[in-house]
């Protein structure tokens, strides 16, 4: 059966969407671009970064554009000085939920809560670092996990699930303590289900999943491979 | 015309962001015509002058005596800018924060000595618990990352104040 034509404006402009599309996806069909951190085309969203919030006519509530299906006559807003206030806090809360060092970062350059800081104009963030004491661990031989710069995107999780097939990674425990752990929290290196693809590093936003080797500013995933990959495989994500 | 006094100060760094403000190659003659540097690590005066009209502070907050420091600026300067990461975010200096500052001194002076295992005490200020950016203790103006921010940035932020003008938000600033 042929997807249903919906008609949906974003920002104003009126555009058509399939049914079963999320804003997310509308918007991008159309050339429009919202904010988005935890999002990698070609893998399941799971609206865990909040930076692709979007405003809907007929509701106070703000909704993730990559997780919320688009309606017939749905009018959506992208860009607000209140979207851009929140999707701020929600970078602010990511930096100081953590050590994001960047200066000392393999991915100092290329990481893209960073690049995602100067599009959103934090130049500070208003509230208490919170320095907790992380892991890093160095077990694999070809790869580093620092959890000291991770933003829990989950698409480490997710592609290494849905791509490779190899469901090593998962998230642990709950709220600030939640990690990202493999094969029920083994190190690394002990990690019987990894294949060492590498998939998870390049998917990667940030320094948290690395390859060893590198320096400062000298880390650059190619997460365009990751979506070209299931492009090509025709998974559906 | 009367100068604009500036004064810059170096607390928990490692004077990057100095040296980046004397990068600013022939831009710093231009500027130098319209301030007055009136206290800084570039300059002679011991004590911080009252009634400073700019300052820009490198570094975290890491110990008792940046604390005072930062206290008497605060009350002396009319803008007060966070210079670089570490003063805008704790940075290098805050890497440490995990550790107590005890486990800290040990482990740098004792353990990881060959002779003269002793912990400094005369002459330098106690460690804070932990290096913490200046806006978790005084009020900050603007804030300016980077590690160091570029020499661009700092110039074009210095003469667009001198302009009469605040426009923190509108220079791609960047961490790190």
């Amino acid at each position: 059966m042929p997807q249903k034509k919906l008609s949906v404006r974003i920002d104003g402009e009126l555009i058509s969407a399939l049914e079963g599309q999320t804003i997310l996806q509308a918007a991008r069909a159309n050339g429009k671009r919202i904010p988005t951190l935890c999002d990698l085309e070609g893998l399941t969203p799971v609206g865990a970064c909040r930076l692709c919030i979007v405003e809907i006519s007929g509701t106070d509530r703000l909704f993730p554009a990559c997780t919320t299906p688009v309606q017939d006559g749905m009018s959506v807003t992208t860009v607000s000085p209140k979207l851009t206030q929140y999707r701020r806090v929600s970078l602010e809360l990511l930096f100081v939920e953590r050590n994001h060092t960047c200066s000392v970062c393999v991915s100092n350059g290329h990481c893209e809560l960073q690049a995602m800081a100067t599009e959103m104009g934090v130049s500070t963030v208003r509230f208490a670092y919170n320095y907790p004491k992380l892991d890093v661990d160095l077990s694999h031989p070809r790869y580093v996990l620092d959890q000291n710069r991770c933003i829990l995107c989950t698409r480490c999780v997710r592609v290494c699930a849905e791509l490779e097939g190899a469901h090593v990674w998962e998230v642990t425990s709950r709220g600030i303590h939640s990690r990202i752990v493999g094969d029920l929290n083994q190190k690394w290196g002990d990690a019987k289900g990894c294949t060492s693809c590498g998939k998870c590093v390049q998917a990667c936003p940030t320094g948290a999943l690395a390859e060893k080797g590198w320096a400062v500013e000298e880390m650059v995933k190619k997460n365009d491979n990751i979506s070209s990959l299931v492009r090509r495989r025709g998974v559906q994500a | 015309m009367k100068k604009v006094k500036v004064a810059t100060v170096w607390l928990d760094g490692c004077s990057g962001c100095h040296m980046s403000l004397l990068d600013m190659d022939a831009a710093i003659i231009s500027l130098a015509q319209k301030i007055e540097l009136v206290y800084g690590p570039l300059v002679d005066a011991q004590e911080f002058p009252e009634d400073v009209d700019v300052t820009l502070v490198e570094g975290a907050v890491s110990s008792q005596d940046d604390l005072n420091k930062l206290k008497k600026i605060r009350q002396r300067t009319r803008l007060l800018i966070s210079l670089g990461d570490c003063a805008v975010t704790g940075n290098v200096p805050a890497m440490r924060n995990s550790i107590p500052v005890q486990r800290l001194l040990q482990q740098v002076y004792v353990e990881g000595v060959q002779a003269n295992k002793i912990i400094p005490t005369d002459g330098v200020p106690a460690l804070l618990k932990q290096a913490r950016p200046l806006r978790e203790f005084v009020k900050v103006d603007m804030c300016l990352p980077g590690c160091p921010p570029p020499a661009k940035a700092i110039s074009s932020v210095i003469a667009e104040l001198l302009d009469g003008r605040k426009r923190e938000g509108t220079l791609a600033v960047k961490f790190g």
